[in-house]
């Protein structure tokens, strides 16, 4: 009988074991105020929970060997003083003149501004920290609407220790014309940035609210975990731009929901072009009857940038709709990862749900993977879902040279009429000037 | 004087030859048509011209205003003022002809001053429109993409419009009479007339005759077979028109053994 070879198969080192674990103590939870009890629970489900492997079929694609869980710490009480300022053009805001509100958030700090006016009507947009003190019960009643800290490793460690968070309460019936921002703004290395932004758009009320974060680029390893909360009631209407600018340096991961009620509206917007890698869980749940949300992402990778994107288009309810495009381009060695679900409820009759992902691929070593999803439990619906990855195309590069363009510029103008139909989602001339910005920097460079 | 020399070229596409020899000199002020049949090469030598890089040249020389055209890049070729209107001009969507006009027009502004920030946008746009209004065209054009969803009339049109803005030295208009009905043929032809004059040569490729009825060139030429096998003045299209290619393909094609 003849001998097989033996094929001895040596592991050094399991798939999905985390080489560092963080070193947070229990310590650091906030004992007082209104969120100690959920602050705990969160911290018990953070010691509970594993760091996600690549054996989860969420992070298949997103590696967190590397994460260096180790060096990261809570900034201290007033750390902003000795780190990089904000940057002017960051504080100017994107969308109006003046914003009716913003608040900065710092490492170690917070400064909330409401116009008075604004204050006057009921609306409370401030720094977490002081919404606990000044509107305790709505931030308890806000905290964990729509997101659980059990979603995961990220989403437990934000709710049990995040220091930056924002609170945005619109009362019923109130419409507020001038946007609000936030900024978080996240300088220096080996810090761990926590973040929970809670809002509330009541009954019949509506308002554009802009979150962006951001930091520069430095030598080393930062990491950014965050919630997303928000609720938009019946009949209510929000326009919710998110915008991430980290440095490169930057490991990000967010966990964000959006409830939508009986006949109201969310006009999502997402703009990526940082961080050094993100992994975004973004959902939207069309609960009441009517419910519609629409959700348009942008964004540039470029070096070895690695962005996971997870959407969810939830139709809980009958006559709900949601459209999803989410539109990238890709250079260097850079990743992207889109993978999308829209789930229709039993009895959510004529849902209309439709999802996109376009991709332009710029350089050889540059990889997207798009991966759409239907699962649907109802009868009478429209779904449709489309994903492509493609390549900037000769002819057209060949005709705008011809017309005296340089070969770098042809390229730009070819990327920038890629993302158009991203633009025309946006409203604010001062995000597409953002974005156009980053697209000038990114096709620039090599 | 512009002048663009093209002396014994040869050039092969994916190792098939097309252009086999042709010769050809075109000064600024005149006006040349190049006729032939189907597939004898005409377009390709318009391709080659502009520097497409699925054209690869074999052999010979193209001059430029005393340029190797064959050293520069397609976007210095144009800048040098060269310029193509193509055939089938390609759609692109998500940018529009003003937005692809202004990176033109700023592209030559910066050859000449490399700090230079560009044509003002109202300085742009009076520009603009006023080439628009020479062609007779509706002044939204200039917010739609750039040839997405025009019709063929329209697409020819954006052509003159990007020659009429660019202001070329030599122009090429590689079929720019093909697909347009006689309305859209006549005002493309006015706007060429309109351009030309001393400072603008044009060599005008086309199968037909009927856009010479527009355009009077000084100067035909027959290519067939990837070289030009007849040169003459305006008569010799008439010949064409009335007696059509076989007499020239008796000629010169070897009969088939």
């Amino acid at each position: 009988m003849e001998e097989k070879p033996k094929v001895v198969v040596a592991r050094t080192r399991r798939i999905g074991t985390p080489a560092k674990t963080f070193v947070f103590t229990a310590g650091m939870v906030p004992a007082s105020g209104v969120l100690a009890d959920y602050r705990q629970k969160a911290w018990q489900i953070f010691n509970r929970l594993s760091l996600p492997t690549m054996t989860e079929e969420a992070w298949r694609r997103t590696d967190l060997r590397e994460l260096p869980a180790d060096t990261v710490h809570l900034p201290t009480e007033g750390a902003f003083r000795e780190l990089a300022p904000v940057p002017a053009d960051l504080l100017k805001p994107l969308t109006a003149d003046k914003p009716g509100g913003q608040v900065v958030l710092l490492p170690g700090g917070a400064k909330p501004y409401l116009s008075p006016e604004l204050t006057k009507k009921g609306i409370i947009f401030t720094d977490m920290q002081t919404a606990e003190r000044e509107n305790p019960e709505l931030v308890a009643r806000m905290t964990g609407q729509t997101v659980s800290p059990e979603e995961g490793k990220f989403a437990a460690l934000a709710g049990a220790l995040a220091q930056n968070g924002v609170v945005l309460y619109i009362p019923k019936g109130i419409t507020v014309e001038q946007p609000l921002n936030s900024l978080l703004w996240g300088p220096g290395v080996d810090l761990a940035y926590l973040s929970h932004i809670l809002v509330w758009v009541d009954e019949g009320a509506s308002v554009t609210y802009v979150h962006e974060a951001a930091s520069p680029n430095e030598n080393g390893s930062t990491l950014h975990a965050g919630i997303v909360e928000i609720k938009v009631s019946d009949n209510a209407s929000m326009q919710f731009v998110e915008l991430q600018s980290w440095g490169r340096h930057v490991w990000n991961f967010s966990h964000e929901r959006v409830s939508v009620g009986h006949d109201g509206t969310l006009d999502w917007i997402f703009g990526a072009i940082g961080s050094r890698l993100t992994k975004n869980f973004s959902e939207l749940n069309l609960v009441g009857e009517g419910a519609t949300g629409r959700m348009s992402g942008f964004y540039f990778t470029d070096g070895f940038q690695h962005l996971d994107h997870d959407t969810q288009q939830n139709h809980l309810a009958p006559h709900t709709t949601s459209d999803l495009l989410f539109k990238g381009a890709l250079k260097g060695h850079s990743r992207s990862v889109w993978q999308g679900m829209i789930y229709v409820a039993v009895g959510a009759a004529k849902a209309d749900g439709y999802q996109a992902n376009r991709n332009l691929v710029l350089s050889s070593n540059a990889r997207a993977d798009s991966i759409p999803g239907l699962e649907i439990l109802a009868d009478d619906v429209r779904c449709t879902h489309g994903a492509t990855v493609g390549k900037l195309e000769q002819e057209p590069l060949f005709y705008l040279k011809s017309r005296g363009i340089p070969e770098k510029e042809a390229e730009r103008l070819l990327v920038e009429g890629f993302f158009d139909p991203i633009m025309q989602r946006i409203p604010f001339e001062g995000v597409r000037a953002r974005f156009q910005q980053a697209i000038h920097e990114k096709t620039a460079t090599q | 004087m512009s002048e663009l020399v093209i002396k014994n070229l040869h050039v092969s596409i994916e190792q098939k030859e097309i252009l086999n020899g042709v010769d050809l000199t075109l000064k600024q002020g005149e006006i040349h048509a190049i006729m032939g049949p189907n597939g004898t090469g005409k377009s390709t030598l318009a391709y080659t011209l502009m520097g497409h890089p699925s054209y690869t040249v074999t052999g010979g020389e193209i001059w430029f205003k005393g340029k190797n055209l064959l050293e520069l890049a397609v976007d210095e070729r144009s800048r040098l003022g060269l310029f193509l209107a193509f055939q089938y001009p390609v759609a692109i969507p998500g940018v529009t002809v003003a937005n692809f006009l202004r990176s033109a027009v700023n592209s030559r502004r910066r050859v000449v001053n490399h700090e230079d920030k560009g044509m003002p946008i109202l300085e742009f746009r009076k520009m603009l429109k006023e080439k628009m209004e020479l062609l007779k065209m509706d002044s939204a054009f200039a917010g739609r993409y750039l040839n997405d969803g025009f019709s063929g009339g329209e697409k020819k049109r954006a052509e003159i419009l990007q020659m009429a803005t660019l202001k070329p030295e030599i122009a090429i208009l590689d079929e720019t009479d093909s697909g347009l009905d006689i309305d859209a043929l006549r005002i493309v032809a006015e706007s060429v007339n309109a351009l030309s004059g001393p400072e603008l040569g044009v060599l005008i490729i086309t199968h037909y005759q009927r856009l010479l009825n527009y355009i009077k060139p000084q100067f035909v030429h027959i290519m067939l077979g990837g070289k030009i096998v007849e040169s003459g003045g305006p008569d010799l299209a008439l010949q064409l028109e009335e007696r059509g290619y076989d007499w020239v393909r008796e000629k010169y094609e070897e009969t088939p053994a």
